[in-house]
């Protein structure tokens, strides 16, 4: 099984992870990679206190989780992968020597440099520059929030204009 | 207690914030109006598409405008209960319970000649005894 989804998303892990894929992933595990969490005792057991009891969360910087990353993968248990930002994942990306075929972009709010794409992602240009690359990287990319709905192609993503969906 | 004197003109009826995905917070609060009249004593916040650190901007703005030092939300791992706790770093002295219900909230509303605090003990409680299965006979 392993790690069955790769997803960027700036709440990390709430409501539409645990719930909204982990119930019909059946998720077991999760991956938080995030410089900042994995420097803070405090932050992780926030994290920790916010997972269902049926899941494991384990913490790691993006250097610490590109070295993990083929354990994880082999993990027989399914599990998710999460970064806060675009930057992170394509950082992971890059050292995992084309491991990751599959990115999905899950959300990223609001923020006073950025355009809104969709209702839950908005992007700036350079985050728009960094999620070519991941493309480039050889990852597909493609923005749902939840399994229920249609996941959007990297191109019709940075073509998109506010309010659409 | 420091929320007992608080009934000059002016102050916020609001006891507690309600704050869940979706119109989750505005249905409990509409459905609480309906049978008590006293939709009021809450404040709705809603999730929907906002980022971790403007949501909890948005619960510590509520906090502050309100007077509140309670907050109710929908779900354990839910983004409000994640922004509501981020920001008990700061304010040690807000209570937060997770998993609310309707009858929950319709006995914290009931609950007015006691301190916020306790009065959201005592719904927690009886929220969670309110739970059960209609027909189940075992």
């Amino acid at each position: 099984m392993s790690l069955v989804l790769y997803r960027i998303d700036d709440r990390l892990i709430h409501g539409q992870v645990v719930v909204g894929w982990g119930q019909p992933l059946d998720i077991r595990f999760i991956v938080l990679v995030d410089d900042e969490v994995a420097r803070s005792e405090w932050e992780q057991e926030l994290y920790r206190m916010g997972t269902p009891p049926e899941m494991d969360v384990y913490f790691h910087s993006v250097d610490d989780a590109a070295q993990a990353l083929s354990k994880y993968r082999e993990d027989e248990r399914p599990g998710i992968l999460l970064t806060g930002d675009v930057a992170s994942m394509l950082r992971l990306v890059k050292q995992a020597n084309s491991e990751v075929r599959e990115v999905n972009v899950g959300g990223i709010h609001h923020r006073s440099d950025r355009k809104q794409r969709l209702r839950y992602v908005f992007l700036s240009p350079s985050e728009e520059q960094l999620l070519r690359e991941l493309s480039d990287a050889g990852a597909s990319v493609t923005a749902q929030d939840v399994p229920a709905t249609h996941p959007v192609e990297l191109s019709e993503l940075l073509a998109s204009e506010a309010g659409v969906q | 207690m420091s929320e007992k004197g608080a009934t000059a003109a002016g102050v916020s009826p609001v006891r507690a914030l309600v704050a869940g995905h979706g119109d989750f917070a505005a249905g409990l609060v509409s459905a609480v109006q309906q049978i008590t009249g006293r939709g009021d004593v809450f404040r709705a916040v809603s999730a929907r598409d906002l980022s971790g650190v403007d949501l909890e901007a948005l619960i510590d703005r509520s906090l502050t405008e309100t007077g509140a030092v309670v907050v109710f939300t929908d779900l354990q791992a839910g983004s409000c209960t994640m922004a509501a706790r981020r920001l008990t770093r700061n304010r040690p002295n807000v209570v937060l319970v997770a998993g609310a219900n309707l009858p929950m909230l319709l006995d914290f509303v009931f609950a007015d000649n006691v301190p916020p605090v306790e009065a959201a003990r005592h719904a927690m409680e009886r929220g969670r005894d309110a739970i059960g299965a209609i027909g189940d006979r075992k």
